[in-house]
C-alpha cells in the first residue's frame, strides 16, 4: 500500500508542477481558506497542522492536502474537490452539500455527519458514528465508502443517502463496531460480508446480495476504486449486507409507551 | 467574583499526554507545543499540565503545590502544615512574568515530610494521612488550595491558554519522564486557578475532556468515604473515584476503567469469554453509582503510567500514536503530530477500552 501511495506522489508531483502551493503550517484556520479561496481552481495545501474548518462552503476547487487537517474539514462543501493526502480529524464533510472529499487514510469520528449530497471516500478506516444523520432529498443522495473498518454507531439516525463499508485492509474484528445503524430510519447501508455476529437493531432489515447483482453498488464502487485505483471486479465478487429499515417495523417508540 | 464551587461549569477541551516507556527524561516545552495546534479547543480560562519524574531529588517527599489569596492565609496555612509535617523545603513557584497571564495568586511549594509520631497516633498509613490534610486544607482554609500532593511528580495550571501557562511556569525548566496536558472551554465561568486541570490527588492526576451527566450520582456516592467535591467539576469527582477504586480498594486500572465506563448489560451479554463476562456483571453490580455517563475522555496519570479513557458511547475524541519508546495521546492527530511528526500507529481507541502505558520498572 506504501509503494502505491508513492507512486502515485510522484505522478503528482510532475502533473502539478503548475498548481499553486500554499504552505499553511504557521497559519490559523481563517487564513488558510483566504489563500485558499484567493488560490484560483486548483491548489496543493502543504503542512496542515489540524486548521479546522478547511475548504468550508466552497465550490468550483480542487484542493489537495498534505499533513493532518483540523475537524470539519470541507464542512458544507459546496461542490469541492478535497484530496487528503494521509488522515483526516473528525467530522469530515460536516453537512456537505455537493462534492467530493476522498482520504488516503483514516478518518476519525462523526465522518459525514448531516451530510446531504456528494461523496467522502475514504481509504482506511473510520471512527465512531460515520454518516450519523446523513439525509437525502430528491436528485440529492450522498455517498460515504469507507475502505477500511469503522467503529460503533455507524449510520446512527440514518435518515437517507448510501454508506458502504468494505472491510478492507489489515483492520481486526467484524466491519463495523457495536450498535449500527441505531435510529436509522432511511437510506441504505452496503456491507461487505455476511456480519454475522453483528447484531443490528429490531427496525431495520437486512438481506445479502452479491456485490455485481447490485447496480447502484456496482456504480459507486466503481467509482471509489478509480480513485484509488484498486480492483472494483474483487471488491463486487463478495457478498453484500444490504440494511435498509423496515417500514413495516417503523422507529416509533423511543421512551415509554403512552 | 464568584469562584469555583459557586458556579456550575460545563467544560469542552482539549488534552494531551506523552510517556517514555524506558522513563527518558523530555522537556516540558514538548508538552507545552503540543496544545498548540488545539488552541480552538480552549477557551483561555483554563490551562494545566502534569509532569511525572521532575523532582527526583526530592523524590521521597510530598510536593505540595499552593495557591494562596494572601499572605496571612499562607502563613496561617503554614503553621498547619508545620503541625502535621515536616517542611523539607519551602520556595515560591518560579514563574514568568507574560501580559496572557493575569490576576495572579501567591503561589508555592513545599516538600513535606509527614510526622511520624502523628502518622502512628491517627494509625494511618501516610498517603491516607496526606489526603486528610489536603481535604482538610481544601475544604477549612478559606484562600488556600493545594492542587498539587504527590512524590516526585507536580501540577502546574492556571486561568490562560495552555500554551501561554507553559511558558508562564517555565516548565521548559523541568524534565520528566511522562507528562499530561489540558486547555479548557468552560462555557460560563468564575475563572478561579483551583478549577483548571488536571486535578489531582497524591501522584494521581487527571486532564478531562467532556461533560459527565452522572455529577451527582457520582458525588452523592464517593463523598461517604469522606471525600469532598469542592469545586462542583466533574474532573474533581473522576480523580476522587479513581483514587478510591484503585488505591483504596485495590482494583487494577482495567478493572476501574470497566467501573467507570462499564459496557452496555447488552454488550456483556454478548460476551464470548466466560470470566470476562462474569467479572464486567460484577463490577457493574457492584458499583452501578461510580458509572460515569456523558462525554468524556480523560488521561489518568499516576507514578510510572498513564491511562487513557474514552466513555463507553465514545462522545469525545482521543487519538494515540507511538515512536521508538514514546507513546502520545491527544485529542487531536495534529497535537501528535507536533510533538513527533513521525509517530506510527495512530490510532482511536473504542469507547471504554482504556489504554494503559507503563514505564518500565526500575526506571522511574
Amino acid at each position: 500500500m506504501l509503494d502505491f501511495l508513492q507512486k502515485k506522489e510522484e505522478k503528482c508531483t510532475e502533473v502539478w508542477y503548475n498548481i499553486m502551493e500554499i504552505d499553511v503550517k504557521e497559519l490559523g484556520f481563517a487564513e488558510v481558506n483566504r489563500k485558499i479561496r484567493e488560490a484560483g481552481s486548483e491548489c496543493r495545501v502543504k503542512g496542515c497542522i489540524g486548521q479546522r474548518f478547511i475548504a468550508a462552503g466552497m465550490n468550483g476547487k480542487s484542493i489537495v492536502i498534505e499533513g493532518i487537517p483540523g475537524n470539519a474539514l470541507g464542512a458544507y462543501l459546496d461542490g469541492a474537490v478535497i484530496d487528503v493526502h494521509g488522515n483526516a480529524q473528525d467530522a469530515v464533510g460536516d453537512t456537505m452539500n455537493d462534492g467530493v472529499i476522498t482520504v488516503r487514510g483514516n478518518i476519525g469520528d462523526a465522518a459525514g455527519y448531516a451530510m446531504r449530497g456528494g461523496k467522502i471516500y475514504v481509504r482506511g478506516n473510520a471512527g465512531y458514528r460515520a454518516g450519523i444523520h446523513m439525509k437525502a432529498y430528491k436528485e440529492k443522495v450522498p455517498v460515504i465508502v469507507i475502505g477500511g473498518h469503522t467503529g460503533s454507531f455507524l449510520g446512527e439516525y440514518q435518515a437517507g443517502g448510501i454508506i458502504a463499508v468494505l472491510g478492507l485492509g489489515d483492520g481486526d474484528g467484524p466491519i463495523v463496531g457495536n450498535f449500527p445503524c441505531t435510529g436509522m430510519h432511511g437510506g441504505k447501508m452496503y456491507l461487505r460480508g455476511e456480519c454475522k455476529g453483528i447484531e443490528f437493531p429490531k427496525q431495520v432489515k437486512t438481506e445479502t446480495v452479491c456485490g455485481k447483482d447490485d447496480e447502484k453498488l456496482c456504480e459507486i464502487i466503481s467509482d471509489y476504486c478509480k480513485v484509488f485505483e484498486t480492483d472494483a471486479e474483487e471488491i463486487l465478487s463478495s457478498v453484500f449486507t444490504v440494511v435498509t429499515p423496515d417500514s413495516k417495523n417503523p422507529f416509533k417508540q423511543m421512551y415509554v409507551a403512552n | 467574583m464568584k469562584l469555583e464551587g459557586e458556579v456550575r461549569i460545563p467544560s469542552g477541551c482539549a488534552i494531551a499526554a506523552v510517556i517514555s516507556k524506558e522513563g527518558k527524561k523530555m522537556s516540558g516545552s514538548l508538552i507545552t507545543e503540543a496544545m498548540k495546534p488545539m488552541h480552538d479547543r480552549s477557551n483561555g480560562l483554563g490551562g494545566g499540565f502534569a509532569g511525572y519524574g521532575i523532582y527526583p531529588e526530592y523524590r521521597d517527599y510530598y510536593a505540595f503545590h499552593m495557591f494562596f489569596d494572601s499572605r496571612e492565609t499562607r502563613k496561617d496555612c503554614e503553621v498547619f502544615l508545620k503541625e502535621r509535617f515536616e517542611i523539607v523545603k519551602s520556595e515560591i513557584i518560579p514563574t514568568r512574568k507574560i501580559p496572557e497571564i493575569k490576576d495572579i495568586p501567591i503561589i508555592w511549594r513545599y516538600f513535606l515530610s509527614p510526622l511520624k509520631s502523628k502518622v502512628d497516633a491517627l494509625q494511618l498509613n501516610e498517603d491516607e494521612y496526606t489526603v486528610r490534610a489536603v481535604m482538610h486544607i481544601n475544604t477549612q482554609l478559606k484562600g488556600a488550595f493545594v492542587f498539587s500532593s504527590g512524590k516526585n511528580m507536580g501540577t502546574f495550571k492556571a486561568v490562560g491558554f495552555p500554551e501561554d501557562v507553559g511558558v508562564f511556569y517555565r516548565l521548559e525548566e523541568y524534565e520528566g519522564y511522562s507528562w499530561t496536558a489540558h486547555g479548557r472551554y468552560p462555557t460560563n465561568t468564575p475563572g478561579w486557578w483551583g478549577g483548571a486541570h488536571p486535578f489531582t490527588l497524591l501522584d494521581q492526576s487527571i486532564v478531562h475532556n467532556g461533560e459527565i451527566s452522572s455529577y451527582d450520582a457520582n458525588r452523592r456516592f464517593i463523598e461517604m468515604f469522606g471525600y469532598r467535591c469542592t469545586l462542583q467539576t466533574d474532573t474533581e469527582v473522576i480523580t476522587y473515584i479513581l483514587d478510591y477504586l484503585i488505591r483504596k480498594q485495590g482494583f487494577s486500572l482495567d478493572e476501574a476503567a470497566k467501573v467507570i465506563a462499564a459496557p452496555f448489560w447488552s454488550t456483556i451479554g454478548r460476551m464470548a469469554d466466560d470470566e470476562e463476562r462474569k467479572k464486567c456483571e460484577y463490577l457493574r453490580k457492584l458499583f452501578p453509582s461510580l458509572l460515569i455517563t456523558g462525554p468524556f475522555s480523560i488521561v489518568f496519570g499516576f507514578t510510572g503510567g498513564l491511562m487513557a479513557l474514552n466513555d463507553r458511547l465514545k462522545l469525545r475524541s482521543m487519538v494515540t500514536g507511538e515512536k521508538d519508546d514514546r507513546v502520545f495521546i491527544a485529542s487531536e492527530e495534529a497535537s501528535i503530530r507536533t510533538m513527533e511528526p513521525d509517530a506510527v500507529n495512530i490510532k482511536a481507541p473504542a469507547g471504554g477500552e482504556p489504554v494503559i502505558i507503563r514505564v518500565k520498572d526500575g526506571k522511574y
